[in-house]
């Protein structure tokens, strides 16, 4: 199993750390000739506009989407905004996923949270939910599958297909079960 | 639902790893920042070349100029109060800014007391020469690092000397005995619970930027590869030549900051670097990285 970690900028280590620590192979992507022969991707949480440039700039906006279309892709935070249609900001998107996102959609720094959460497809305990200017997902297309909403039905994890995405850091906790769940995402392809 | 945690205080600058963050002085500049991908902007009144050049007492800035530069971008916004000045720090909490520097680069309020961070729902980032001095601004609450280099120079010789010392020391800590980090962390003057954690993490327990003096591609890139997170440019952008392409340029560096051949591309043409001062024709008063205790 190897999975690639879009590398340009945000907390693409943290993920490579907790993968390897699943004893997955990662391998840290910044430029097109970095996506070969990986069996899933991951875009980590960053800044999405700071991540959409660079990506842009070396030519990966296009290889992604080609890319999204044979192998699992999940967004973090930064990532779930660089994987929506629309944002309501001018910024490079991938455009892959069929969601409308709102950035910063809790507040600035001074209302970031954590809070438990219970996720469509997970047993067991509470999913220990860590939002850091998270985005919230406003509107879903019809083949995405809502897997998580807090306070007034917000939309904070999806699934469409291969395609995953949540406006939280499972990376910067110790709970492997979202992990897993994609690792198993990209074992089984449907 | 809690705010204000530690993990998400720490979490913020988690996200801001491999990125730059740009000092601008108006909103026009924080948008260049943006639009050349800086992943945060610290808003100032003036950039530290100005503030060395000025002279006087160093405050924080208006918070109407930094009010406006958080409604004209969507990337976090930081500003900068003087060490220990905790009302300073109250007032840039309560306009809701993402990030406070308690710095150096500021005259500072209180030669004995830093503030206590642990009390402000808002991180902070705190200055370091040594890893003493990180240990200690962790303790207080500081939820980010940067080694302070020598700000407003354009010279990246302090930089370099801070982040070697950090990482340097890290190096020798983390192949210690046991039984010898306690000596270690008194002679430090560090908290020993916080020495053993970075010994056994082989880093900071926080994100560490690098800063003071970055004012080339190649600077920033340098800075990456001895081992920082990311890299704060200051007044290397706004006092250079052609600032939207410079910023642009030193963005590409810290990603890429392992490739040399997008480095030579991206040093291309870039029109003057800021003229700078070099480190050795700074007499010791001028130097703002002694501050900090």
């Amino acid at each position: 199993m190897r999975i690639g970690v879009l590398a340009v900028q945000g907390d693409f280590q943290e993920h490579c750390a907790f993968l390897n620590k699943l004893s997955v192979e990662t391998v840290e992507v910044r430029l097109p000739e970095d996506l070969h022969d990986l069996d899933a991707l991951i875009i980590p949480g960053g800044e999405s506009t700071t991540i959409g440039k660079l990506a842009r700039q070396y030519n990966l906006i296009e290889e992604l989407r080609k890319l999204s279309k044979t192998i699992p892709i999940w967004g973090t935070c930064g990532g779930l905004v660089f994987m929506a249609k629309e944002v309501g900001f001018d910024q490079p998107l991938l455009g892959i996923m069929d969601v409308e996102v709102e950035r910063n959609a809790f507040g600035r720094q001074v209302e970031s949270f954590e809070q438990d959460l219970f996720i469509d497809g997970l047993e067991g305990p509470a999913f220990p939910g860590i939002f850091i200017r998270a985005p919230v997902v406003k509107n879903v297309g019809k083949n995405v599958r809502i897997l998580c909403q807090i306070n007034n039905d917000r939309i904070v994890a999806v699934r469409q297909n291969n395609l995953l995405a949540t406006s939280f850091h499972p990376e910067l906790t110790s709970d492997d079960r979202l992990h897993g769940y994609f690792i198993a995402m990209a074992e089984n392809p449907k | 639902m809690e705010t204000g945690t530690l993990t998400v205080k720490r979490g913020h600058a988690q996200m801001l790893k491999g990125g730059v963050i740009m000092d601008v002085v108006t909103p026009e500049h924080a948008k260049i920042a943006e639009e050349a991908g800086a992943c945060a902007v610290m808003a100032l009144e003036r950039v530290p070349a100005d503030i060395r050049a000025h002279g006087g007492v160093a405050r924080m800035s208006d918070p109407g100029l930094i009010l406006e530069i958080m409604s004209c971008v969507s990337i976090p916004v930081m500003a900068k109060c003087r060490i220990g000045h905790f009302v300073e720090a109250q007032i840039l909490e309560a306009i809701g800014v993402d990030y406070i520097d308690e710095s150096e680069v500021l005259t500072p309020a209180d030669e004995s007391n830093h503030i206590d961070k642990m009390n402000f729902k808002v991180p902070f980032v705190c200055g370091c020469r040594n890893l003493g001095e990180a240990l200690r601004r962790i303790a207080e609450g500081a939820a980010m690092i940067r080694t302070k280099g020598e700000a407003g120079t354009g010279d990246v010789v302090e930089a370099v000397r801070h982040a070697r010392s950090v990482i340097g020391e890290i190096n020798k800590i983390s192949v210690m005995r046991t039984d010898e980090l306690a000596a270690y962390a008194k002679e430090i003057g560090a908290p020993l619970e916080l020495v053993r954690e970075t010994a056994e993490k082989k880093r900071l327990p926080v994100v560490n930027f690098a800063a003071g003096g970055v004012a080339t591609p190649a600077d920033a890139a340098m800075m990456m590869q001895l081992g920082v997170d990311g890299v704060f440019v200051g007044s290397g952008i706004f006092k250079s030549g052609n600032p939207a392409a410079r910023a642009k340029a030193i963005v590409q560096a810290v990603t890429h900051f392992n490739n040399p051949q997008i480095l030579a591309e991206v040093s291309k043409g870039l029109g003057e670097a800021m003229v700078g001062i070099g480190i050795s024709q700074l007499p010791e008063s001028e130097r703002l990285a002694v501050r900090g205790w």
